[in-house]
């Protein structure tokens, strides 16, 4: 039995659900040894700013129970570098290519957009307004729905492609958020970023990374994000990315039936770089066992 | 790099809490190099989540050795492996130790469970180098000698060899030999090759260092293992090194 896996995220046509997650694949040649990028939905590139960042200083992760904390720090080449090194790879990738975009300030947000929007290689921008790793920007931005609601208006004005904002669970009601982006001309969001989170040595007393807080992902955040997920989708009309512990295409299809047209694979790249692939057949399966002739027609099927 | 489920053939313990992992993993022989390393899923499960890096000890015919000691969850898994169970490994990883400049006289230098990778390295050392072993350890009951040979040891609490640390140990070690053309290999914690780094730089002697740190992927993506360059840029280690000349990194 053949099975429609596409998805539609408003205007953005994908071959299926799957997006491999920004900072999760850098800008795709690694992972390229393991996983077709052609075979996949597509990839949302490592976050990517108007001037190159270093990052922060080691140590920079560290496990935990089920998961993992990361304290990056957006590290990334920079703009320029971006196009004029890693947009010709991805162009002959064969994949939906998202640009995620992180700023310190809505007019670095603005002039990013503004000069990617020129790139056809690039599909759509998803906005980072969630990082909990850097001190500019990032969470500061997700914290205040003022904020975001003036990035997504001011982003949309410069392109007519689709844009996806990225939210924070580290808020009190993502719907409030989920909202805004709506009605400031957004076209899907996904959820969730990494949950903020700490972990100290008991013997030297100090913080594992160098940070002090990091990001909390893996299979410990998914219970949280499929619940922001239904939240949003309860509430507000507009397409939901599902993104948070994704290992296996059992927890993909999960998301899709809570309320997510497409999902995000982010740490199980790390663990099984092949995750992604391995997704694909099952979820294609599923649907065949399940005499389900496209996969969109799982999308919010929940029974509650 | 390859990610294949392999076999344990034997998982033997050496010494006090350091055990000698061998798993059959022909398809990947080809392809090894002395200092590069392998990022292993000891479990199927979620708990401990990530893959654990492990150097390159040896290899014997068809099968990849590493050496490893037992610190935190994940290698208390992996030590209670028996011969027939299946590790998940991603591989090889990194880069090596430059070995194909010749220097009369090659000193290795491990601090503990730093003595790993050099098993292997010593294989592939040209049979006109001389070399010697200098292994650091905290006591008695950490060394072993599986692989090396020509061993000096330095340890914590004058146990075996020398009181003192590795560093110590070299200084006397090249006065004792007398050699102009010396090349280093170390691998161990921050603390000695920092001072190491000091020692080398002060006598202008060639070096080269494996470096370790906590990292996810172990390929470049997660971004989890930076080191500074010279040039105060960041590096990952797990991509950039483990190896890396002691003259062009911040330790």
């Amino acid at each position: 039995m053949s099975v429609d896996l596409s998805v539609n995220i408003g205007s953005l046509k994908l071959k299926n659900p799957i997006l491999l997650a920004s900072g999760t694949v850098g800008y795709g040649n690694e992972i390229s040894e393991f996983v077709d990028l052609s075979k996949i939905g597509g990839i949302v590139t490592k976050s990517i700013s108007l001037k190159p960042r270093k990052g922060n200083p080691p140590q920079r992760i560290v496990e935990t129970s089920s998961g993992m904390l990361n304290a990056i720090g957006l590290a990334n080449v920079g703009l320029e570098l971006f196009i004029k090194e890693k947009i010709p790879f991805l162009k002959n990738l064969g994949s939906t290519l998202i640009c995620n975009i992180a700023a310190s300030s809505i007019e670095e947000y603005v002039e990013c957009v503004d000069i990617l929007d020129k790139e056809e290689t690039i599909k759509a921008f998803e906005i980072n307004v969630s990082c909990p790793n850097v001190k500019e920007g990032g969470l500061i931005f997700g914290n205040d729905v003022k904020a975001v609601a003036k990035i997504t208006e001011k982003v949309r004005g410069k392109t007519s492609k689709p844009i996806i904002i990225k939210l924070s669970p580290n808020n009190s009601n993502i719907v409030d958020y989920a909202k805004i982006a709506k009605q400031e001309g957004a076209d899907a969001v996904s959820a969730i970023n990494t949950l903020v989170g700490t972990s100290f040595d008991i013997y030297s007393k100090k913080p594992k990374i160098k940070n002090i807080t990091g990001g909390l992902s893996g299979p410990a955040i998914k219970p949280v994000a499929l619940a922001k997920v239904l939240e949003i989708s309860k509430e507000v009309d507009i397409p939901i990315i599902g993104i948070g512990g994704i290992m296996n295409w059992k927890d993909a299809v999960e998301f899709m039936i809570v309320g997510a047209s497409a999902f995000q694979i982010g740490t199980a790249n790390f663990i099984n770089p092949k995750a992604s692939m391995e997704i694909l057949d099952g979820i294609k399966k599923y649907c065949q066992e399940n005499t389900i002739s496209k996969i969109s027609d799982i999308i919010r099927t929940r029974k509650i | 790099m390859l990610i294949k489920d392999v076999f344990v053939q034997s998982n033997q313990k050496i010494a006090e809490n350091t055990f000698l992992l061998k798993v059959n993993a022909e398809e990947y022989i080809p392809y090894v190099k002395p200092g590069q390393f392998f990022n292993i899923k000891v479990n199927n499960n979620s708990y401990p989540l990530l893959r654990r890096p492990f150097s390159i000890s040896d290899v014997e015919g068809d099968s990849i050795l590493f050496m490893y000691k037992v610190v935190g969850e994940g290698t208390r898994i992996l030590a209670n492996k028996v011969v027939g169970d299946q590790i998940n490994i991603l591989g090889p990883l990194g880069n090596q130790f430059s070995i194909n400049e010749s220097s009369n006289h090659v000193i290795l230098i491990g601090g503990g469970i730093g003595i790993a990778p050099f098993p292997y390295l010593i294989k592939q050392l040209p049979n006109s180098v001389k070399y010697s072993v200098l292994f650091g350890v905290r006591t008695e009951k950490e060394v072993h000698s599986y692989g090396l040979k020509n061993i000096l040891y330095s340890s914590d609490d004058g146990t075996v060899g020398i009181k003192g640390n590795t560093i110590e140990l070299l200084d006397i070690h090249l006065k004792q030999i007398a050699e102009k053309d010396v090349k280093i290999f170390a691998c161990g914690p921050n603390p000695m090759l920092k001072a190491l780094q000091e020692y080398t730089n002060n006598k202008n002697i060639e070096c080269e260092v494996s470096m370790e740190s906590a990292m996810a992927c172990g390929f470049g993506i997660c971004q989890g293992c930076p080191i500074e360059n010279k040039d105060n840029n960041y590096k990952l280690i797990c991509k950039d090194g483990p190896v890396f000349n002691i003259r062009d990194i911040m330790i």
